[in-house]
């Protein structure tokens, strides 16, 4: 979901800051930017869906999929969410809606081909813990409180700039009018930069959780960590052209599709790294087996 | 905490709550006395398996303690694993009270070694006047119940469904929402 977020949270910061030259008017520019964010909100289920070109399918059209979802729905006592299917060889899940009355899990045709059953069923149980979670709204709302921040910070230099007076002789206004925009991007760059990393970080770490309590849901962490490796060895031999094509949306995947000599520093990174998951999930096992 | 929990993508494993159970002798006479709808003599526990040695030595202890506390009640116990990777004990006993204590007794065994999140749903089987089949299945983690009947094809018969709802009435708690009525297919019950 952050991948597409940073390309929506900077085109945010850049028009937000030219209307708010060009306007002046704050109700307006409050209207608008909580407009965008209140669409993406309330539609994030259509516009992964339809950017990732997934249709739901019915009990009737993929019974498997269905009965697996209805089961692992039952065990974790929460309503069912809806079903789909993308057709694309890039083997990945995703779940998103901004509640679980919302909510819709879809896979790839790729994930059903190259995973066994019971490892769909893990992938299933990491991306229903996201929608227990509630992770679309949280990250909804967290990135949402970065831009608030940005606007907050570029409105006080400006209301100050403008209001201050005594700001040298009045041929010297233009110049002034420069130096507070160069100011207003500055700062209000430094916070977006801030408030990224920060949303980033929440990402990781509740990819970590959605791990954790997907695998206790199964009882088997390592059905979790071998649909792991597995699909992160086959990302690697997907043609670049496919990864590249889905990269803005990689937050919503099981696996981030990384397309091969580009790396994600672990700073903006949307998924913490595979050593650190597998680490997890082996504690896990672990301590499941332990005796009771 | 609700909120908290959310917030920081904590969520707890579900305990099942397992006293409902005994409702389902009273049920039985219900269905039978309204509309002549009658115990197989037949239920089934279905719960996940989980991994590792714990679960392992566990389960073996287990089928073995089973098997002795069953017998005690006079009913017979089998184990089968279905497609979906789930463990069903299947019970089986021509009376019904005797069924529904079996049942609970295999329940709350298995939440006593730790298995209580693990735990799917228990069924019981039964047969309307011309014969055919369905099942009340019991979701632990809502405390409901709800009929399931199923067809050939995997398709189930809804009418005869929404008649059993109807006729158990205050009986039993039965579940409200129809979305969480999910099927049930490869169920290993006659």
């Amino acid at each position: 979901m952050l991948g597409t977020m940073f390309l929506l949270g900077l085109l945010y910061v850049v028009f937000v800051g030219v209307l708010i030259v060009l306007l002046k008017s704050w109700v307006l520019i409050v209207v608008i930017a909580g407009g965008f964010l209140f669409i993406q909100y309330f539609f994030s289920d259509r516009i992964a869906l339809a950017a990732m070109r997934g249709h739901e399918v019915s009990p009737e059209q993929a019974p498997e999929l269905h009965q697996m979802v209805d089961r692992l729905c039952a065990l974790a006592d929460m309503p069912k969410p809806r079903v789909a299917i993308a057709d694309t060889d890039l083997p990945n899940a995703f779940a998103t809606g901004r509640n679980q009355q919302h909510a819709v899990v879809c896979v790839t045709t790729g994930i059903q081909r190259r995973l066994s059953p019971p490892e769909l069923e893990a992938v299933l149980s990491h991306e229903l813990s996201h929608v227990a979670h509630r992770d679309v709204a949280v990250m909804t709302i967290a990135s949402f409180l970065g831009i608030l921040a940005g606007l907050v910070v570029r409105s006080s230099i400006y209301a100050g700039a403008w209001g201050g007076g005594g700001w040298g002789r009045s041929n010297d206004r233009d110049n002034n009018a420069g130096a507070v925009i160069l100011l207003v991007i500055l700062a209000s760059a430094v916070v977006y930069a801030l408030s990224f990393l920060l949303t980033r970080l929440l990402s990781r770490y509740r990819e970590l959780s959605a791990d954790r309590s997907g695998a206790i849901l199964i009882g088997r962490p390592s059905l979790l960590a071998s649909a792991l490796v597995k699909i992160t060895g086959d990302m690697s031999r997907i043609p670049t052209r496919d990864l590249r094509a889905a990269e803005p949306l990689n937050a919503f995947f099981f696996v981030p599709a990384a397309a091969p000599g580009f790396s994600f520093s672990t700073l903006f990174a949307t998924h913490p790294p595979l050593e650190r998951r597998l680490e997890q999930l082996e504690k896990l096992e672990a301590q499941l087996g332990r005796p009771a | 905490m609700k909120f908290l929990d959310a917030l920081l993508g904590r969520s707890k494993p579900k305990q099942p709550k397992l006293d409902a159970l005994f409702g389902v002798t009273g049920a039985a006479v219900t269905l039978e006395a309204a509309a002549g709808m009658k115990p197989t003599g037949q239920a089934a526990v279905c719960f996940k398996p989980a991994s590792g040695q714990g679960f392992a030595a566990a389960s073996e202890e287990l089928q073995g303690l089973l098997e002795l506390a069953v017998k005690e009640a006079g009913s017979s116990l089998r184990v089968t694993d279905d497609r979906y990777g789930y463990r069903w004990v299947v019970l089986a006993d021509p009376e019904m009270e005797d069924l529904v204590t079996s049942a609970h007794l295999v329940n709350s065994t298995l939440e006593e070694y730790g298995f209580g999140p693990q735990l799917l749903c228990s069924v019981f089987a039964f047969a309307d006047a011309s014969g055919r089949r369905f099942h009340l299945v019991y979701l632990y983690k809502r405390g409901t119940f709800y009929p399931f009947a199923p067809l050939g094809g995997e398709r189930r018969d809804n009418e005869l469904e929404l008649r059993v709802k109807a006729t158990l009435g205050g009986d039993l708690p039965v579940e409200p929402e129809l979305a969480r009525w999910f099927a049930l297919w490869g169920l290993p019950l006659d």
